[in-house]
């Protein structure tokens, strides 16, 4: 059996790296039983061994507070991996080791791996590596993550001490807590706890996972008598607060003087960067523009406008439909050679099913793809810590984390990438919120529907139109969001005590690692679903209930009957009365595949005699735009604008949204919010302005 | 009135005297190195004027306006 290794240590400490450089691109990513948070895991290879590398999530302390940190600690306790890396930024010294001294006291193998050395040697600082070995009493290594330097040696004397037995030992046993310690310690072995002296330093925290695990409580006789001699000894009283004051002080009188610098240094190049970044005036506008620029490249279609030259997301939207394209062609030649013809079953699932749903696939994978890019890059340079600070005062009213503010702005573009960018938020409620809110922030597919409404029915007040539409999205989002804190989310918000971590000038291959991984997990998990609806989706548009093919939408199929079977759902909505109001709500049904398919289903429906794509094509557009005005008022209108804005995004974003929340609960909750939330907005659009309506009679 | 890490201005420095009540919030901020004694240096604000950056113990920590009123301080000079 190889080798099992965790990496331990807080958050920016380079853990990453360090990861990516022991297992190459042979890495899955999981999730930890119970908890979104991700398990990472990989193989390191090498002449002397193999041994799997699990990547304990980035953690400060080991307190029973924070799931990643109940994760980490449990790993460490119940797995017993062969061996513990413990990540230092040598950088940031002191509070690194605060971790540390916690993973000492576990009974299992550690070492001290002392990241960014050549950073502090750039500072003229320097570490005594042995001085910290001999105190620490477990082996250090200096490395370099980012340069990879070190890394080799470390590996090789990791493989000859793993396996070895470890004792936990405590700094807490030489200061002021140590007849605490004690009296705790034989309390835990009286109970036969694993890992006794780590449970013992535990029980002076009140630590509610080692409380339970001893069957003990806070009112017991055994521990109100340590907490006696933890007040006694410390003037913070209680434990918790006591034990870390301890760490902290001991860490400064033992480790800090192994630390040697050069010279009270002044500003250091990333706090001159950050005094720009942040600064009190500039820092918003340097913001804005930044977030314009990471939006523009991906989602606009000339550079700078400057025509012809594409943005990089045009570039590769055009290369994955050139690459589509080329397999679209093979598809058809294959259908020419089984002699499947258009319009017969197999031409249909294979075509219309199967291959529209890898071009749906395929088509979000540049956006993933680019957006991800920015993303890492932000979040690998260290400003992403700094949008939160920036956007932090902004965003918490609604309940959100100031991160939150990326992703968001992304769903203006596409919800898909935006849904997957929500992983940058740390804190699981956060990530939650943010998903439910992103698809109200009106996405570029949705824009078709208002061109040809506002052609039909608002030619004058086109833009005002436009532009009160994706007021009600954001209004929605902003409603729902703090409605939301006060209800389902209530009363766990985090605190927003965060590391401003130093500026680093960004690696290619850690770019690219953190880009791949993301495209694998949205093919692999988004993609399934996306797919698996498309090919329903065509089964529902082209068969009737008695199986037979039939004109694709028509009122025989079976999407056609469900159309009119759901149709009281939306009467009070007031567009789908009438002879004509099953049609606009099967282009409601089909819009919650792809928003792009409203205004092709409308063209079908409305206008069966005439040829051509009513998205595309002017003759057929122009024929809808005539039967809309025939068939809707504008209150219906503005109603069934606001109900595909506010509902189901598209298939492709419930992938997204599957893949993100990992939880069959919220997902459904997210569904109902968004469907509920549709039809309130467009009910409240339909009563006011048919009562407005009355009144002024403006239309 | 107590003074607290709220009250400091830019470029000021308070020494820690003690930290709020028990919980999840005092266990961060303890966690992340803010105990008695400790010399904290207001960086800065930003720019909506909260949370605020702040410096100890060789690194940077950013908190909100009402997690650094927690945190009782004195002020000290230069």
């Amino acid at each position: 059996m190889s080798l099992r290794i965790a990496l331990a240590g807080n958050p920016n400490s380079g853990k990453t790296t360090l990861f990516n450089i022991l297992t190459g691109s042979r890495a899955h990513v999981g999730n930890w039983p119970g908890v979104t948070v991700d398990r990472r895991e990989g193989t390191y290879k090498s002449k002397k061994g193999e041994a799997n590398i699990i990547d304990l999530p980035g953690i400060y302390s080991l307190s029973p507070y924070t799931p990643e940190e109940v994760v980490a600690r449990n790993y460490i306790i119940d797995e017993k991996p062969d061996m513990v890396i413990n990540i230092v930024d040598a950088t940031n010294l002191e509070r690194n080791l605060y971790l540390t001294t916690q993973l000492l006291e576990l009974d299992c193998p550690l070492i001290v791996a002392l990241n960014m050395t050549d950073l502090l040697e750039k500072e003229k600082n320097s570490i005594d590596a042995s001085l910290l070995e001999k105190r620490l009493g477990v082996p250090v290594f200096s490395i370099s993550a980012l340069r990879g330097t070190g890394v080799k040696e470390m590996m090789e004397g990791i493989m000859k001490l793993a396996g070895q037995n470890r004792q936990g030992n405590t700094v807490l046993k030489d200061g002021p807590l140590a007849d605490a310690f004690l009296a705790a310690l034989k309390i835990v072995e009286e109970k036969k706890l694993s890992n006794p002296v780590f449970h013992a330093v535990k029980l002076l925290e009140n630590d509610s996972l080692t409380l339970e695990a001893a069957g003990l409580t806070e009112e017991s006789h055994e521990v109100a008598t340590v907490q006696k001699l933890v007040a006694k000894a410390n003037e913070l009283g209680d434990g918790e607060a006591a034990v870390a004051d301890e760490r902290y002080k001991s860490i400064a009188k033992k480790f800090v003087p192994a630390l040697k610098k050069s010279s009270q240094a002044g500003l250091n190049t990333s706090d001159k960067v950050d005094k720009v970044l942040t600064n009190r005036i500039l820092g918003l506008p340097i913001f804005l523009g930044l977030m314009w620029l990471v939006f523009h490249l991906t989602f606009g279609e000339f550079l700078f406008g400057i025509e012809p030259i594409p943005t990089p997301g045009t570039l590769l939207v055009m290369g994955i439909e050139w690459l589509f394209d080329w397999v679209n062609e093979g598809a058809l030649w294959l259908m020419d050679v089984m002699g499947a013809a258009e319009g017969s079953l197999t031409y249909g699932l294979i075509i219309d099913g199967v291959f529209a749903g890898v071009g749906a696939v395929l088509g979000f994978l540049p956006l993933v793809v680019i957006l991800f890019f920015f993303l890492s890059l932000l979040e690998e340079t260290g400003y992403m810590a700094r949008v939160a600070f920036i956007m932090d005062r902004m965003l918490r009213r609604f309940g959100l984390s100031g991160k939150a503010f990326v992703p968001m702005l992304m769903g203006f573009g596409c919800s898909v990438p935006a849904i997957m960018g929500v992983r940058t938020l740390e804190n699981d409620r956060d990530r939650k919120l943010t998903m439910m809110l992103i698809p109200w922030m009106s996405c570029g597919a949705k824009f078709p529907i208002y061109g040809v409404f506002a052609a039909a029915l608002f030619e004058e007040n086109a833009d005002l139109m436009t532009f009160g539409l994706y007021l009600i999205g954001i209004v929605t989002a902003v409603l729902a969001g703090v409605i939301l804190k006060k209800t389902v989310f209530k009363g766990d918000a985090a605190p927003f005590i965060m590391e401003m971590p130093a500026y680093h000038r960004p690696r290619a291959k850690g770019l690219f690692l953190q880009v791949w991984d993301k495209a694998k997990g949205y093919l692999v998990r988004a993609g399934t679903v996306i797919l698996a609806s498309t090919i329903v989706i065509w089964f529902l548009a082209n068969f009737s209930f008695s199986l037979r093919m039939v004109e694709a939408n028509s009122a025989e199929s079976i999407l056609g009957v469900l159309g009119n079977g759901i149709r009281f759902f939306f009467i009070p909505l007031g567009f789908a009365s009438g002879p004509d109001g099953w049609k606009a709500v099967v282009a409601i049904l089909t819009g919650l595949v792809a928003k792009e398919m409203v205004v092709s289903t409308m063209g079908v429906l409305y206008n069966p005699g005439i040829q051509g794509d009513a998205l595309e094509d002017e003759g057929a557009q122009a024929a809808l735009i005539a039967s809309i005005s025939a068939s809707f008022t504008p209150v219906a209108a503005l109603a069934f604008m606001a109900f595909n804005l506010l509902s189901v995004p598209c298939m492709a974003a419930v992938g997204a949204l599957r893949s993100e929340m990992r939880s069959r609960k919220w997902f459904w909750f997210t569904i109902l919010l968004w469907i509920a939330a549709a039809w309130i907005v467009s009910f409240a659009i339909n009563i006011i302005g048919t009562g407005l309506n009355s009144i002024f009679h403006w239309f | 009135m107590q003074l607290t890490l709220k009250d400091l201005l830019p470029g000021e420095k308070g020494r820690v005297i003690s930290i709020g009540s028990a919980g999840p919030v005092r266990r961060r901020l303890v966690d992340m190195g803010i105990t008695p004694g400790t010399v904290i240096l207001l960086r800065k604000l930003a720019p909506l004027g909260d949370p605020m950056e702040v410096n100890l113990r060789g690194y940077e920590l950013s908190l909100r306006k009402n997690e650094a009123e927690q945190v009782i301080i004195e002020k000290i000079e230069g």
